[in-house]
């Protein structure tokens, strides 16, 4: 795995690597890769994927309203708040 | 005669119900043995003196009521400790990370609302790696806890916590989570019952998530029938959680009355690896003896490479934690993601990569449809044998420090629990024997989904005939 890649998928991430935690991951990432790369040996061009094992399908329920969290309770985990709001950075210049 | 903490659930419960002792007192008991011994073995992150000693007053009122014996609060007045991944409404809740050390949750997961419901006293909340991620507990951002076995020792993990607070007695019964191995790992490390069970059994609301599709809460106890008590608790459909199965829960303890069925146990030769602890190989191989003396037929059987479900398990958890980790911003909770401890990051980082544009299909669909060819491998052996016998982790519990700078030092230790995961299968660790340097070595019982009954039986025929459950580490 090139640096660049690293760089780019902590940037997907949100992450800010150091330095050396990049060349540490970059190292750590590829060859852990290539370890993965042995389900290669593993037949699967008629094989359907498994994402969940449940076996449930379209799990539905009545869209109906009830008691929630109240403002305060919602807002109680953090000190960033304003006018009863989350506050958080602007999105637009 | 046995001192309160160390006492089962079983004998909790009738001790509580004869009047031998009160609740007040039972919960002193597990608070004092805490307060003379987690020092050193640091199992609890947080302990909620004042909260457990109030509820135990409580328990206490209702116990000494005139009908308390029609009671059908299942642990009414047990001290039991709960990892901390699940949330406890004014009761801090980490997940061992630094990003949470601060957050104060303002609901119950299921789990825990489900305790409370049955009469459970919640005494504390267990360290483990961090958001789970882990087979150790080093990568706690708090601190490492330690094996009450020797104290120089890992309990295992993620859920290593609630492992060693059991065997170290300092509470009744635990909680822990399972995603691959971190229930079955650190009780095989600590020398007791971890029962894993089937994916849906038990509902996921309020458990701070990792891979979302293999997540499993479940008991950690000293008995088969502890963990029989336990799980009666927690199973069931919760409108919380649309992955919980709709299915009926069995009357486990019932189970545990019925007569053994003729069973026929699969022995798959590819869990026995090469070069793995000769000790571990030789004591399971006599725990499998002890079962054919039980009645049970014995059977070779044959099953993908493990190292397969390694590979398949470490792009999907991977994955499933990259968008779990995704919504922790710092905004509305928690610290921001500067806080994310360096294996959270490497997970995040894989995770991120293997689901990214242009590699999605190499990766994460490959692991998917490996995934499907474990299922079939598992349905196929299934039709051959009702359960499966292996040992659970290839060695005994390793020094403090052996996870360290290793990337997959989680996922080669959990190489024997990874694939029953994958398919959602529930699984049982039994302690079945010692090494020659005295520390606890497991087996696992692995079943078809929804087969709980049927290992809650059958482990519990295995402990009924040997006392390894009965064990404990000398504390000093």
């Amino acid at each position: 795995m090139e640096k660049k890649v690293v760089e780019h998928v902590a940037l997907l991430a949100s992450l800010k690597l150091s330095q050396k935690e990049i060349k540490k991951f970059q190292k750590q990432l590829t060859d852990i890769l290539a370890y993965i790369g042995q389900l290669e040996e593993l037949k699967t061009q008629v094989v359907e994927p498994t994402s969940q094992v449940t076996g449930l399908k379209n799990v539905f329920r009545e869209d109906e309203s009830k008691p929630s969290l109240s403002q305060d309770e919602v807002l109680s985990g953090t000190k960033k708040v304003h006018n009863g709001m989350f506050k958080t950075k602007a999105i637009f210049e | 005669m046995k001192r309160l903490s160390q006492l089962t659930i079983k004998e909790a419960r009738e001790g509580l119900r004869r009047k031998k002792f009160s609740s007040l007192e039972l919960t002193r008991a597990c608070l004092e043995r805490i307060k003379k011994f987690d020092k050193k073995i640091k199992a609890f992150l947080t302990v909620c003196e004042r909260e457990s000693l109030e509820q135990a007053r409580r328990s206490d009122k209702i116990l000494n009521q005139p009908l308390a014996a029609t009671n059908r609060q299942a642990l009414l007045g047990v001290p039991v400790a709960v990892k901390d991944n699940f949330c406890t409404e004014g009761v801090k809740t980490t997940a061992a990370s630094a990003v949470l050390e601060n957050y104060f949750p303002v609901y119950d997961a299921t789990v825990v609302q489900r305790l409370k419901e049955a009469g459970a006293i919640i005494i504390g909340k267990t360290n483990m790696d961090a958001w789970a991620h882990g087979s150790s507990t080093e990568t706690s951002q708090f601190f490492t806890t330690r094996n009450p076995w020797d104290l120089s020792r890992l309990p295992g993990g993620s859920s290593g916590g609630s492992a060693a607070a059991i065997i170290a007695d300092e509470v009744i019964g635990a909680v822990g989570s399972e995603t691959a191995g971190s229930i079955r790992q650190p009780a095989a490390w600590c020398g007791m019952v971890g029962f894993k069970p089937t994916y849906g059994r038990v509902s996921r609301y309020g458990l701070i998530a990792m891979a979302s599709s293999l997540d499993s809460p479940g008991p950690m106890t000293k008995t088969i029938e502890d963990a029989a008590f336990v799980l009666q608790a927690l199973a069931g459909q919760d409108k919380m959680d649309a992955t919980t199965s709709p299915k009926e829960v069995p009357d486990y303890l019932m189970a545990l009355e019925k007569k053994l069925p003729g069973l026929k146990i699969g022995i798959p030769k590819e869990y026995f690896l090469e070069g793995m602890n000769k000790e571990v190989v030789a004591v399971v191989q006599g725990a499998i003896k002890v079962l054919e003396k039980l009645g049970m037929r014995i059977k070779e059987v044959s099953l993908l490479d493990p190292q397969y479900s390694v590979a398949v398990y470490t792009i999907l958890q991977r994955s499933e934690v990259s968008s779990n980790l995704a919504r922790y911003d710092g905004l509305r909770y928690g610290n921001d993601r500067a806080s994310f401890g360096e294996e959270a990051k490497r997970r995040i980082m894989l995770g991120t990569y293997a689901l990214s544009s242009g590699y999605y299909e190499q990766y994460y669909l490959k692991a998917q449809k490996v995934r499907t060819l474990i299922c079939q491998d598992f349905d196929r052996v299934f039709s051959q044998v009702n359960l499966l016998v292996a040992p659970t982790s290839p060695s005994v519990a390793l020094k403090v420090g052996a996870s360290l700078d290793d990337p997959m030092f989680g996922e080669i230790q959990d190489i024997l629990v990874e694939a029953s995961t994958l398919a959602g299968l529930p699984g049982v660790n039994l302690p079945c024997g010692f090494s020659k340097e005295g520390l606890p070595i497991g087996m696992q019982i692995i079943g078809p989904q929804f087969s709980e009954e049927l290992l809650f039986q059958a482990g519990h025929a295995y402990e009924q005939a040997t006392d390894w459950h009965k064990r404990r580490p000398k504390l000093t």
